[in-house]
């Protein structure tokens, strides 16, 4: 049977009075990677931060409807540990510029004080940093800052992050729109590797990244998800006219 | 004509130029007199005896600045006691919520402190502490310091954590960190650099205050370490000495002079050095 991990219940976002998401209903099925696009400021990353509540940075924010995790709302879930079932990985890489390769990849149990043995750290290190396609390049250096890692390198390095905290859901947030075409090419073959052990939601405005890597594509245009489906389908016959607007580049 | 105006541009384009590099190296000249001076007149009076011994009595030549030296590390320490868990956590507030109507007042009013003049910052810690304890002490003369201290190093600390990048906070809230651990274990360390500078900064700023000591620390002519008893410092004894009509005196005047000055500049050069080594790149 098919498992959906995450459900968009008619939600709505907004930032003070403007309304950023209008009634999303989506379905994000496991082990699958969705893929949601859309010109910029439709509202994309709003949908994605309103996941894992880091929304909640902006205190004008407010929202409508319901997020479930596991048929639980996330509304009434500690945020706290709601995230450490939710990875995210943003738009630039931000690994975190005190610290090691090998301490960033640890972070999440370091900083939240989680007590680990050596040698289940250094095996969570490795795990993590293998399944990020970045152990090779980094065995030797772990304890140099990551800081000094190359731009596709410090995302995969973020990514590493994010899955040394075993999550059920990875967030994606435009995770290339500061990389070269070389890391780009690397970091989505990865992605469509990691959909194995964890279902991906990501946001992308690269309509090829979307058809290239997801199974499911949504578009989502001034707020509205215009079109959900399985991605072939949106991309080779889109039920909304807008849909297909936007596909052949006559807007966004 | 292109040509000729073309040249006349290069002559302002230099004359400019020079005018910028005359104009900085006539602001420098003064604190080359002023060192030129302090080690001409202070150097002569530094030695063993002087670095190492207390007072002598009136009218007998030698004795040291020992006491003063101790005096000023003590009100050095009980000043940073005061003004380093509050300082921070004042500039953590600054930029942590920097749009809120009270962050505004806050600023203002560090702004203000920074403003004060230290002699009534002297007068205030006198009313606060030295009035209802009957008694001049080291420890009204810290808090008077410290009241100085303050706004310096809260303003630098909220200078330097407004500048690390949003993605770092959101990266650590992400990973399921509460803000209490993220504000200690990932904000602060990576502000370090800005922080301690800040605090060397603030130190040199006060090592060398005079007005705020003279109703609190008061001075005095012994050696002591306790902190509800007067304390002798460095800028005190130098205005003691060098209003005295006894020459040797002036020339101890000088070499504390020299001293003070000689810790000031290592500390803005330190704080210069901490600032480019520990300095994290995002």
């Amino acid at each position: 049977m098919v498992h959906k991990v995450l459900k968009i219940v008619e939600f709505s976002a907004s930032y003070g009075d403007g309304l950023v998401v209008k009634n999303v209903n989506m379905e994000i099925e496991n082990n699958k990677i969705t893929a949601v696009m859309g010109p910029s400021g439709c509202g994309k990353s709003t949908l994605l931060r309103c996941v894992n509540r880091l929304h909640e940075l902006n205190p004008n924010t407010s929202v409508a409807g319901n997020i479930l995790l596991n048929d639980q709302n996330i509304y009434q879930m500690n945020a706290i540990m709601l995230r450490r079932h939710i990875g995210m990985v943003f738009q630039r890489p931000n690994p975190f510029p005190t610290m090691s390769i090998y301490d960033n990849v640890i972070a999440g149990y370091k900083l939240n004080g989680i007590k680990v043995s050596r040698t289940d750290k250094d095996h969570i290190v490795e795990e993590s940093l293998k399944n990020a396609a970045l152990w090779d390049e980094v065995k030797d250096s772990l304890h140099k800052k990551g800081t000094f890692l190359s731009g596709g390198q410090q995302q995969r390095l973020c990514i590493a992050r994010a899955l040394a905290m075993k999550p059920e859901i990875l967030l994606l947030d435009e995770p290339t729109s500061a990389l070269d075409p070389k890391a780009t090419a690397f970091i989505e073959e990865l992605i469509v590797k990691l959909k194995k052990t964890v279902t991906i939601m990501l946001v992308t405005h690269n309509i090829a990244q979307a058809a290239r890597v997801s199974d499911y594509t949504a578009f989502l245009f001034l707020g509205e998800l215009i079109e959900f489906g399985v991605t072939e389908k949106v991309f080779t016959v889109p039920k909304d006219g807008r849909t297909e607007e936007y596909l052949t580049g006559k807007f966004g | 004509m292109g040509i000729s105006q073309l040249q006349w541009r290069i002559i302002k384009d230099r004359v400019f130029k020079s005018l910028l590099i005359l104009v900085s190296f006539v602001s420098v000249i003064p604190l080359g007199f002023i060192l030129y001076f302090l080690i001409l007149k202070g150097a002569p009076a530094i030695n063993w005896e002087f670095l190492v011994a207390g007072p002598k009595p009136y009218g007998i030549a030698g004795g040291g600045v020992a006491h003063a030296i101790v005096g000023t590390l003590i009100l050095i320490g009980l000043a940073a006691l005061f003004s380093i868990p509050a300082g921070i956590s004042i500039g953590l507030y600054l930029s942590e919520f920097r749009k809120s109507k009270m962050a505004y007042w806050t600023r203002l009013g560090v702004d203000v402190l920074q403003g004060v003049p230290s002699i009534v910052i002297g007068i205030i810690a006198w009313s606060w502490i030295v009035r209802p304890m009957r008694m001049f002490s080291a420890l009204s003369g810290g808090i008077a310091l410290g009241l100085m201290m303050l706004p310096i190093i809260a303003r630098s600390t909220e200078e330097t954590i407004r500048l690390i990048p949003l993605s770092i906070k959101e990266a650590s809230l992400s990973l399921g960190v509460p803000y209490y651990r993220t504000v200690l274990k990932v904000i602060l360390p990576s502000g370090i650099s800005g922080i301690v500078s800040g605090i060397l900064l603030s130190i040199a700023r006060i090592a060398g205050e005079t007005a705020p000591l003279i109703f609190t620390a008061f001075g005095s002519r012994f050696m002591n370490l306790d902190i509800f008893k007067p304390v002798e410092s460095m800028p005190l004894l130098i205005y003691r000495y060098a209003s005295s009509p006894y020459q040797d005196l002036h020339t101890m005047a000088w070499g504390a002079s020299f001293l003070l000055v000689l810790f000031v500049l290592t500390l803005n050069i330190t704080a210069k050095g901490v600032c480019r080594k520990w300095c994290i790149k995002y």
